[in-house]
C-alpha cells in the first residue's frame, strides 16, 4: 500500500481545514492509495485489509472485479469506522475526484464518531478483524478448512438474527437463585381485613388455594429464555452445546454482525450526510474554477436515480437539505402543520436560521427509520416524485402501483425496519420438554421464503444439535416447521 | 501480484465448479451483469451463492422508487430493488455504466465460465494466413503510413514546450523528429473451415418454451464456435415428418406441427455433408434438438443406421440435445445411448429447462473435439 503522495497530503490538510470550519468533528484519517485490484480486494473484505478466510469474500471479489473490468461500476471511495479512520483512494482518479472523495470521507468519519448508533461499536475494529482472522486460521490449521468453513457457513445463515438495540440495553445480572428461594417461603398474600373479619375475608379454603397456587408457580419448569429473545446469536452462545472452537467462531460472527449493524441502520442518513458535506465543501471552498465541470459530472453520477431505483445518497442529501431549509425558515411545529393556506405556506419564512443546528442534531440522534419517519413529509415526497412499485403477477413486470404519500412512506419504513428482514425470536429452549429449540416468526403480513427457512433451520440444527422448530404463518395458517437433524417436516396448527 | 483474497476466490470458484462443498451447489444462482451488443442486451454470467437466511418470500416484494411515470407504468422485469445482496464494501460509492461488448468478448466470457477447452482446427485446409493489424504508433516508418494528426500534435507539443508557438499566428511546422507513423503487428490466422448444422424438431409436441431453449442454446453454441473459427458456416434444418433446409430467421421463428420422423432430417443432413462439405476439408458439427418423441421404432432404427454409416464417420462431433416436453415420450435419447454408448463423436444431453442450458453446452463442447 502506497502512502499518500505529498500533494494529496496537502489537499487532505486543506479539506480537513474547511470541514472543521463547518463544525465537522472527526478522527484522524489515514488515507491510502490503492490500485484497482487491491481496491476490490479491500472492498470485498468489507473495507478491511485482512479478514478470516471464507469463500464469500472471494465471491464478492469476483463480482466487483467483473463489474469493474467490463466497465459497469467503479468503486470511488471506502472508509472504515475505526479510530483513526482508514480510507482508501483509487489510484489514477483525477485530482478533482480525489478531493471529492476526501471531503465525502470526512463526512462519514464525522458521522461514525458522533452518531449515537455507532457509539457502542469497536473503534479498534481494524485490529479486531485481524484478530478474528488469526483465530479462524488457527482453528483451520488444527481442524481442517472444510470443517471450520462449514461451521462458518452455518453461522452465517443466522448472522442476521441479532438485536440491533441490544448493545444499548443494560442487562440485569443473572437472577439470584438464593433470592428466588426466599421468595417462595414468603408469606401468603392476604386480603387486608380487620382482625375480627379476617377469617371471613381470608377463609382457610382461600388461604389453602393461595398456598397451592404459589407452589404450582414455584414448581413450574422455568422457561428459558424467560422472554422471547431476539439476539439469537447470544442465546446460542450461552445455551448451545458447542465445542470451544465453535463458540469462538460464533462469537466472531456475532461481533462482526454487531459491528456492521449500525452501518446498515444508517445507510441513507450516513450517505446523505457525507454527500451533503462533500458537495458543500467542494462547491463553497475546495473547487477550482477549472474543475467544476468534472465535479458536476461525477457528482451527478453519484446522485443519479434510474427509474425505479432507490439511491440512498440522493434521498439522504435531499432530505437533509429539506430539513435545513425548513428549520432555517421555521417551517415546523404546530403553527406550520396546521396552516392550510397554500399561499402562506409557500412564502413562509420566519428567518430562524436553525437549519445547520438541526441537521447536526439529526446526524447525532437519528437512524434511517427515525429519520424517514420524522422528516419524510408529503411535500417532500411529491416534490421528489416518489412512487411505490410492486410486482404485477400477470405480466411479470414491476409496475408503479401508487403515488400516494401514505403508501410510499409505509413501504419505505417497512423495508427499513429490521433491514427488511423478518423478526425471529427464540421462544423456548426446552420445547416439548425434550430440549428442542423453538423459534417463532412474528408474522406481520409477509410470509417467509420457505426453502430458505428450511435451510436455515438445518443450519440452526447443526448448532443446536437437537431438533429445531420454527413457528410461522403461511398463507394465513399457523405452521410449524421442524428439522430433526436428518429430515424436515411440517405440520399445520389450528389457530 | 498475489492478493490476500486469492485463496478465498479460488475456493469460491471451486464451489461453483462443483469440486468442493456439493451441499452449497443448490444455492448457486446465475446472476448476471447486463451488457449491450448493438441493440441487444446480453448478460455476463455472475454466479452467486446466496446464503440461506430467514427472509421474506419474494412474492410480495416491491419497493419505493423515484422519477417520472404514471401509476401502472412498467419498470421492467428485473428486480429494481436488487442492489446486490452483498455489502459491496461499506460505503462504497459505485458508479454504474452501460457497456458495449463485442460478440467475441462475450464468447470469451462464456468460455471462461464454462472452462471449455479450445477446439482444435483440423483438416487439410489448415493454411496459416497472415493478417496485419495496425496497433500502434512508431517514430519511423514509410511515409505512406504517416499519421498526420499525431505528427501535428507532436509538433504542437514541441512548439509549445520550446515557446515557439504563437496562438495569434498558429502555424505549426513539423520537423523530422515530430513524424509519427502507424505501426502494425502481424498475427497468424489459422484458417479452417467449419460448418454447424443446426437441426430442430418443430413437430407439434415442441412448444414455445422448448423452442426458446433451443434458440438460446443454438445462439451460444454459434457464438462460441464463431470465436474459435474464422469463416464459419451455419446451415439450418427443420423437420417434422419431412425435413427441409431453411434460413436462420425461419429456423428460429417457425411454428410447425405434425408428426416426427427424425430420419428425414438425418437423411437431409447426410446429403448436405455429401454434397457440400467433404470431411477432409471441413470441421462438421451437427446439432440436433428434439423432444425425443419419434414417430415409430422403425424410423429410429433407420436413424441409427444413417448416423452410423453416413454421419458419424464424417463429423467432428454430433450433438443431440433433448428438450424436456410435457408431451413427448423422450425415448429417442435412450435409443441413442443404447446404440452409441461407446461412440466418442456423439454426445447427448438432456436439457431440463432454461437453467440447464449452460450445463448442456458444457456437455456438448466440453470435449474440445
Amino acid at each position: 500500500m502506497a502512502s499518500l503522495p505529498p500533494y494529496l497530503v496537502d489537499i487532505q490538510r486543506e479539506i480537513e481545514g474547511y470541514a472543521r470550519g463547518y463544525g465537522l468533528d472527526f478522527w484522524d484519517c489515514e488515507f491510502e492509495i490503492l490500485d484497482y485490484k487491491k481496491m476490490q480486494e479491500v472492498a470485498a473484505f468489507g473495507g478491511f485489509p485482512v479478514r478470516y478466510p471464507h469463500w464469500r469474500f472471494g465471491m464478492e471479489f469476483e463480482h466487483l472485479t467483473k463489474s469493474h473490468v467490463y466497465g459497469f461500476s467503479k468503486i470511488y471511495e471506502m472508509v472504515i469506522n475505526n479510530n483513526p479512520a482508514y480510507a482508501y483512494l483509487l489510484e489514477g482518479n483525477s485530482l478533482v475526484d480525489q478531493k471529492m472523495v476526501i471531503a465525502h470521507v470526512l463526512g462519514h468519519v464525522d458521522f461514525f464518531k458522533n452518531n449515537y448508533f455507532f457509539s457502542k461499536t469497536n473503534r479498534r475494529m481494524i485490529d479486531g478483524m485481524a484478530n478474528h482472522a488469526t483465530r479462524v486460521r488457527r482453528h483451520m490449521e488444527r481442524l481442517g478448512i472444510d470443517k471450520v468453513e462449514s461451521f462458518i457457513d452455518a453461522c452465517l445463515c443466522i448472522e442476521n438474527l441479532i438485536d440491533t438495540m441490544s448493545p444499548f440495553i443494560v442487562r440485569k445480572p443473572p437472577a439470584d437463585r438464593e433470592k428466588d428461594r426466599v421468595e417462595t417461603t414468603a408469606e401468603l398474600p392476604r386480603i387486608r381485613a380487620k382482625s375480627y373479619m379476617d377469617k371471613f375475608i381470608n377463609p382457610p379454603e382461600y388461604m389453602e388455594e393461595q398456598r397451592r397456587k404459589m407452589e404450582r408457580e414455584r414448581d413450574k419448569p422455568r422457561k428459558n429464555p424467560a422472554e422471547p429473545e431476539r439476539d439469537v446469536l447470544m442465546f446460542l452462545l450461552q445455551n448451545a452445546p458447542l465445542e470451544p472452537w465453535e463458540l469462538d467462531i460464533l462469537e466472531i460472527i456475532r461481533d462482526e454482525a454487531y459491528y456492521f449493524a449500525p452501518q446498515r441502520q444508517t445507510k441513507i442518513l450516513n450517505e446523505g450526510w457525507a454527500a451533503y458535506w462533500h458537495s458543500k465543501i467542494m462547491t463553497e471552498k475546495a473547487l477550482k474554477v477549472s474543475e467544476i465541470i468534472d465535479y458536476a459530472d461525477h457528482n451527478a453520477g453519484v446522485l443519479a436515480t434510474a427509474p425505479g431505483q432507490f439511491n440512498p445518497y440522493k434521498i439522504g442529501i435531499e432530505l437533509l437539505r429539506d430539513i435545513e431549509e425548513r428549520w432555517d425558515k421555521g417551517r415546523f411545529g404546530r403553527e406550520w402543520n396546521e396552516c392550510q393556506s397554500l399561499d402562506q405556506r409557500r412564502t413562509w419564512d420566519k428567518r430562524l436560521g436553525l437549519g445547520r443546528k438541526k441537521i447536526f442534531e439529526v446526524r447525532k440522534l437519528y437512524n434511517d427509520v427515525t429519520f424517514i419517519d420524522e422528516f419524510f413529509t408529503a411535500d417532500f415526497c411529491e416534490r421528489n416524485k416518489f412512487f411505490s412499485f410492486s410486482l404485477n403477477d400477470r405480466t411479470g413486470n414491476y409496475e408503479i402501483d401508487s403515488r400516494e404519500f401514505d403508501k410510499i412512506k409505509h413501504k419505505m419504513l417497512f423495508s427499513l425496519t429490521n433491514f427488511g428482514d423478518p423478526f425471529i425470536f427464540v421462544e423456548d429452549s426446552n420445547h416439548d420438554n425434550r430440549g428442542e429449540l423453538l423459534m417463532r416468526h412474528r408474522h406481520e403480513g409477509t410470509d417467509l421464503q420457505i426453502d430458505h427457512a428450511r435451510s436455515t433451520l438445518s443450519a440452526l440444527g447443526r448448532i443446536w444439535r437437537r431438533p429445531v422448530n420454527l413457528l410461522t404463518v403461511v398463507d394465513g395458517k399457523q405452521k410449524m416447521f421442524r428439522f430433526d437433524g436428518r429430515e424436515h417436516s411440517e405440520k399445520s396448527l389450528s389457530n | 501480484m498475489a492478493l490476500r483474497i486469492d485463496p478465498d476466490h479460488r475456493r469460491f470458484r471451486d464451489i461453483v465448479r462443483g469440486k468442493i462443498k456439493q451441499d452449497l451447489r443448490k444455492y448457486i444462482s446465475q446472476g448476471e451483469l447486463i451488457g449491450r451488443k448493438g441493440k441487444d442486451l446480453v448478460s455476463i454470467p455472475l454466479p452467486q451463492i446466496t446464503v440461506p437466511r430467514f427472509r421474506f418470500g419474494s412474492r410480495d416484494r416491491g419497493g419505493v422508487g423515484q422519477g417520472e411515470g404514471e401509476v401502472g407504468d412498467s419498470l421492467g422485469k428485473s428486480d429494481p430493488n436488487a442492489d446486490g445482496s452483498g455489502k459491496a464494501g461499506d460505503q462504497a460509492g459505485e458508479h454504474a455504466l452501460e457497456v458495449e461488448l463485442s460478440l467475441e468478448e462475450l464468447a470469451q466470457i462464456m468460455g471462461e465460465e464454462l472452462q471449455l477447452p479450445r477446439i482444435e482446427p483440423k483438416g487439410k485446409q489448415r493454411i496459416i494466413a497472415q493478417k496485419d493489424r495496425y496497433v500502434g504508433i512508431r517514430r519511423a516508418g514509410p511515409e505512406s503510413l504517416r499519421h498526420f494528426k499525431r505528427t501535428f500534435r507532436q509538433a504542437l507539443r514541441r512548439q509549445i514546450m520550446t515557446g515557439s508557438y504563437d496562438p495569434k499566428n498558429p502555424i505549426i511546422t513539423p520537423v523530422r523528429e515530430d513524424r509519427r507513423y502507424r505501426s502494425w503487428r502481424t498475427s497468424p490466422l489459422p484458417q479452417s473451415n467449419a460448418v454447424m448444422i443446426f437441426i430442430m424438431d418443430v413437430s407439434g409436441s415442441m412448444g414455445d418454451e422448448q423452442k426458446e431453449i433451443v434458440r438460446i442454446e443454438s445462439f451460444w453454441i454459434d457464438a462460441w464456435l464463431r470465436s474459435q473459427y474464422k469463416g464459419l458456416e451455419s446451415r439450418y434444418i427443420i423437420h417434422d415428418a419431412v425435413a427441409k433446409e431453411v434460413d436462420r430467421d425461419t429456423f428460429f421463428r417457425t411454428r410447425e406441427s405434425g408428426g416426427t420422423m427424425i430420419s428425414s432430417a438425418y437423411k437431409l443432413c447426410a446429403k448436405m455433408i455429401e454434397d457440400d462439405f467433404p470431411p477432409s476439408e471441413w470441421n462438421i458439427y451437427p446439432f440436433h434438438f428434439s423432444d425425443g418423441d419419434n414417430w415409430s421404432v422403425d424410423d429410429t432404427v433407420q436413424c441409427v443406421e444413417i448416423l452410423k454409416t453416413h454421419i458419424l464417420p464424417k463429423v467432428n462431433l454430433f450433438c443431440y440435445g433433448q428438450v424436456e416436453s410435457p408431451y413427448g415420450s423422450g425415448q429417442f435419447i435412450k435409443d441413442l445411448n443404447e446404440h452409441f454408448d461407446e461412440e466418442d463423436s456423439l454426445v447427448v444431453s438432456e436439457i431440463k429447462g432454461k437453467d440447464a442450458i449452460m450445463d448442456s453446452i458444457r456437455d456438448f463442447l466440453g470435449k474440445g473435439k
